[in-house]
């Protein structure tokens, strides 16, 4: 019998509702998961036990009295540490946020609080959000489940590690340049970043504020659907937020791919991709186009600068949402003999090195006499992108490539080399900087036993179409089960 | 040298919506400290933006009582600086498409009228307070710095002239019309002892009949109008000085001193600063289409430049209904006034000149003191009706003023009332009469000068109380 740790969401829910399971049995069981893999893997920084299973509990009186509130009720799901948790710890991985307590939920921890979730504790990232490995994080690095010297990838590398162990069912991360899907395809899970806006960014510790989205991580297509839309729709709380209803992630569910077009973006599918990642990507572009959708191979010229787009925009708006962090309020406080000394030793001693690497880039960026050199400049690369984007639209109705350019890599192989890593996201950056939804799906293993992801990309508001297609993606790919953990199987 | 100074005039509204301009704390500066302040307006990690749309509404009824064009699409941008007092360390403001741009007022300085230019009115939000607290309560021998968040992200409108002002008397007039028209907008209360309209002055100097600007230094911390006059002299003084002597003005901020009456440098504290603006990614560009801009238009009230063309169609001569229009208690007591029945140049004459004259005599204000239109009114008709001289009445209005009661009790306690009541006249001149018969027969004999000598007799029997021109008229009709 499947250990309920390794449930998929649809499963747990439907042992839920059958009276097989309840949420206090399930919670335990990943909470058990947990305490086996913790120790290797280090995905979770806070687990609220306690209060996991009170929502446990609450959720069993609910669901035994018929009033289950949906289809999430009971289900123990990770937070990643940068989204605010009302009286639980919530640090961004960061010194300087060490111990802060918020006073409120973000607009999608309190929308799945309201869905009955039960959230296992905050997971592990680099710090802001700021890396591709979650070892830029001041409490240490999360391990890859698949291979314990390998990363997860990040930097929701804790939420993606965490529903690969199975010490939570399913994930949120957040995704500014790739960190939901890029740790999907290390982790082997099903990682989806929405359409900019769709997903409140209320309560999600800013990195980048035009390019982050909350997202899912789970096991399966359906489970992200089913997770994406407890938690899209407008935000009054977020101006950012789209106006109108979000488009359905289940309803073409098993709809298949005949006659849907598929295009091939050439920048994104050759250079600096591995073999063996680029084998499963043409087995995987074979397959759908068995199963009847047309491949048409398109050019995205623009692509091919949107790293270097991306690293202007984003330290540039980082430098500015992490200003914030000075001592004064709230957070980590190193005195000084005036408040600008404080400040600064606050700041230099709180922040870790990707951190100020990033500010002080944006910072330049953004000085008077380079601004239009590097942030304006950036700005229009971003426009055309978007422009290439949606005339590559007009022809096809996803677009495919592969997520990360190689599986999973050993810890410290490129902590010394940020540019190496910063090449993480060339796949998956064009559409944060387009605001289009995109998602990884697993499509198979390497000769080593790593998993490797396939990327679906869709229009703006495209979400109905990219689920449908990525389900057939799953559906058409060999399984690739789950990691086995030394640790769990003895 | 001659030197010609060159004005521009920075000013800082605090708008006095319900709500804060991006969270719904409230506006309220009496409340105990940091007791309105929330997630978004303490920058508390994850919080977000969204705009008041009142506060939008607001600035573009400003922009259009200026004159100004107002953006169809205008963006917030963030104006990067580190300040404990400002919890994000960027403040949401305006950079190169603010919400009114290009306007104007009209300014009037000893009759002469100039248009002064509005570059732009933008949209910002406050920061918080620091109290400094230590031995002496300022800033360098402070031991600790407490903050107050109650004041951070109240809606703030930043309107900038154009360098058009020319004098300092003319930069006090455009400051005072300013407030003039925004107190009349109803939406700050734009009182300038707390803080919630500010002015900061640009001034620099160039010879006269050159067109070049000389290097601007920017004065700080006015909190009256007659400070902002005085700092702009000193100011234009110190520069004219300094290029006297052969030496240079240096660019940078001074802070004006009201007891020493003097600018002080504050060059310590800042160099060139560079804000790093970028557009706000939290929040969309502001929209005011063309039928929102019409509904707030629609909503304007009448503006004082109009207000006062009305009061000389009622008669009122041009320079009173200038300086009825342009003071807000001095408008609301004339209006009372009218509406009471007084009539318009009469109550004009009075709110100009006596009323304004206490006023300034006292440090009160009109609105503060016991005068009501009522009073001007009642006032009026006695003067209308004979029972006050115009001089007694003048005297009534001082007492009024001090709250001795109304014109009639007033009057009445100060035995001002005029004896008009004939029979009391009559009596009082037959006495005179009689008293007088040779002169009065001189009189009847075509003597006519000696009419003088018979009402100055009356007026003396009466203790000053016969009203002149009705004993003129009796003393005639008993020569007749
Ligand atoms: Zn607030």
């Amino acid at each position: 019998m499947t250990d309920p740790a390794d449930f998929t969401l649809v499963e747990a829910a439907a042992a839920l509702r059958a009276g097989q399971q309840t949420s206090v049995a399930l919670t335990e069981a990943v909470l058990t998961r947990a305490s086996l893999t913790e120790a290797a893997v280090h995905a979770y920084l806070t687990i609220d036990r306690s209060g996991a299973l009170a929502a446990a509990e609450a959720a069993d009186r609910r669901i035994s009295s018929g009033r289950a509130v949906g289809p999430l009720d009971g289900l123990p799901i990770a937070l990643k540490d940068n989204m605010m948790t009302r009286g639980l710890e919530t640090t961004a991985s960061s010194k300087i946020l060490a111990g802060y307590i918020p006073p409120y939920d973000g607009t999608v921890v309190a929308r799945l609080r309201e869905a009955g979730a039960v959230f296992v504790g905050k997971t592990n990232l680099d710090e802001f959000a700021m890396g591709s490995s979650t070892e830029n994080s001041a409490f240490g690095p999360t391990r890859n489940p698949w291979n314990l010297d390998t990363v997860p990838g990040g930097s929701s590398g804790g939420s993606a590690a965490a529903v690969a162990a199975g010490s939570a069912l399913a994930g949120l991360g957040s995704d500014t340049g790739g960190s939901i899907r890029q740790p999907a395809a290390l982790c082997g899970l099903v990682g989806m970043k929405p359409t900019y806006g769709l997903v409140s960014r209320y309560g999600l510790i800013a990195f980048a504020s035009s390019l982050d989205q909350i997202g899912p991580l789970t096991h399966t297509v359906e489970d992200a659907a089913i997770l994406y839309e407890a938690i899209a729709g407008h935000d009054p709380l977020d101006a950012t937020s789209f106006p109108g209803p979000a488009p359905s992630g289940t309803v073409r569910l098993g709809a298949g791919v005949s006659g849907l077009r598929v295009g091939i973006v050439n920048e994104l599918s050759g250079q600096g991709i591995d073999d063996e990642v680029m084998a499963a990507f043409r087995t995987t572009v074979e397959r759908l186009a068995a199963a009847g959708a047309e491949i048409v191979e398109l050019s995205l010229p623009s692509t091919a600068t949107a790293l270097s787009a991306y690293y202007l925009i984003a330290p540039a708006e980082c430098s500015a949402n992490l200003a914030r962090f000075d001592g004064v309020r709230y957070g980590l406080r190193i005195d000084g003999g005036t408040v600008d000394e404080m400040m600064s030793r606050t700041r230099a001693d709180g922040f870790g090195p990707e951190v100020i690497r990033r500010i002080l880039l944006g910072t330049y960026a953004l000085s008077a006499g380079y601004y239009d050199a590097f942030y304006g400049q950036a700005q229009r690369v971003r426009t055309l992108i978007i422009q290439e984007f949606a005339a590559a639209y007009e022809q096809v109705d996803v677009l495919v490539s592969p997520t990360a350019p190689a599986p999973a890599f050993e810890l410290g192989a490129k902590t010394q080399d940020p540019l190496s890593m910063y090449m993480q996201d060339i796949c998956t950056i064009p559409s944060n900087l387009s605001g289009h939804p995109a998602m990884s799906v697993p499509v198979g293993l390497s000769t080593t036993g790593l998993p490797i992801g396939f990327q679906v990309m869709a229009p703006a508001l495209g979400e109905t179409v990219m689920f449908q297609v990525a389900a057939a993606i799953e559906e058409l790919s060999d399984d690739i089960g789950r990691p086995v953990l030394e640790v769990v199987a003895s | 040298m001659k030197w010609e100074p060159v004005i521009g005039i920075e000013v800082h509204v605090e708008l006095e919506t319900q709500s804060k301009m991006f969270c719904g704390c409230a506006v309220d500066f009496e409340a105990e400290p940091n007791t309105n302040v929330c997630p978004v307006c303490l920058g508390l990690p994850g919080a977000l933006p969204v705009p008041n749309r009142t506060a939008i509404e607001w600035i573009t009824k400003i922009g259009l009582a200026f004159n100004c064009s107002i953006s169809e699409r205008s963006q917030f941008h963030r104006k990067n600086y580190f300040y404990s007092d400002q919890p994000k360390n960027y403040q949401i403001s305006q950079f190169d498409v603010p919400v009114c741009h290009d306007g104007w007022i009209d300014v009037t300085v000893d009759g002469e009228t100039s248009r002064i230019r509005v570059n732009r009115a933008h949209m910002e939000e406050d920061t918080g307070k620091s109290i400094h607290v230590g031995e002496s309560g300022r800033i360098h021998s402070a031991t600790e710095t407490l903050l107050n968040f109650n004041r951070a992200g109240v809606p703030l409108v930043e309107i900038v002239s154009e360098a058009d002002i020319r004098s300092a008397a003319q930069a006090r007039a455009y400051a005072q019309d300013l407030r003039t028209v925004v107190a009349a907008l109803g939406v700050s209360d734009a009182k300038l002892e707390e803080g919630s309209i500010r002015f900061d002055a640009n001034v620099s100097i160039r010879p006269v009949g050159t067109e070049p600007f000389g290097t601007k230094v920017e004065v700080k911390n006015m909190n009256s109008f007659r400070s902002l006059e005085r700092a702009v002299d000193y100011e234009i003084l110190r520069q004219a000085d300094v290029l006297d002597q052969g030496g240079t003005v240096d660019q940078e901020t001074r802070h004006w001193d009201e007891g020493e009456g003097v600018t002080h440098s504050m060059r310590s504290k800042e160099g060139s600063s560079d804000y790093r603006y970028f557009p706000e990614p939290d929040l969309l560009p502001i929209e005011v289409t063309e039928e929102w801009r019409n509904e707030i238009a629609a909503t304007l009230p009448e503006l004082p430049s109009a207000r006062a063309a009305r009061y000389v169609g009622l008669g009122v001569d041009a320079d009173s209904a200038t300086s009825l229009a342009g003071s807000e208690p001095l408008m609301v007591m004339f209006e009372s006034s009218l509406a009471a029945g007084a009539p318009a140049q009469v109550a004009a004459n009075w709110l100009t000149g006596e009323v304004t004259a206490w006023s300034r005599r006292e440090s009160t204000d009109i609105t503060d003191s016991a005068l009501t239109g009522q009073h001007v009114a009642q006032l009026a008709a006695m003067v209308e009706a004979n029972s006050l001289s115009s001089t007694a009445a003048k005297e009534v209005l001082g007492h009024v003023l001090a709250g001795e009661g109304d014109p009639a009790d007033v009057a009445a306690a100060h035995d001002l009332i005029q004896i008009s009541d004939s029979g009391a006249l009559e009596s009082a001149v037959d006495q005179v009469i009689g008293e007088n018969e040779d002169q009065f027969a001189r009189l009847a004999g075509g003597e006519d000068k000696l009419i003088g000598f018979f009402v100055g007799q009356v007026m003396r029997v009466t203790g000053g109380k016969a009203d002149p021109r009705a004993v003129t008229d009796i003393i005639r009709s008993r020569i007749g």
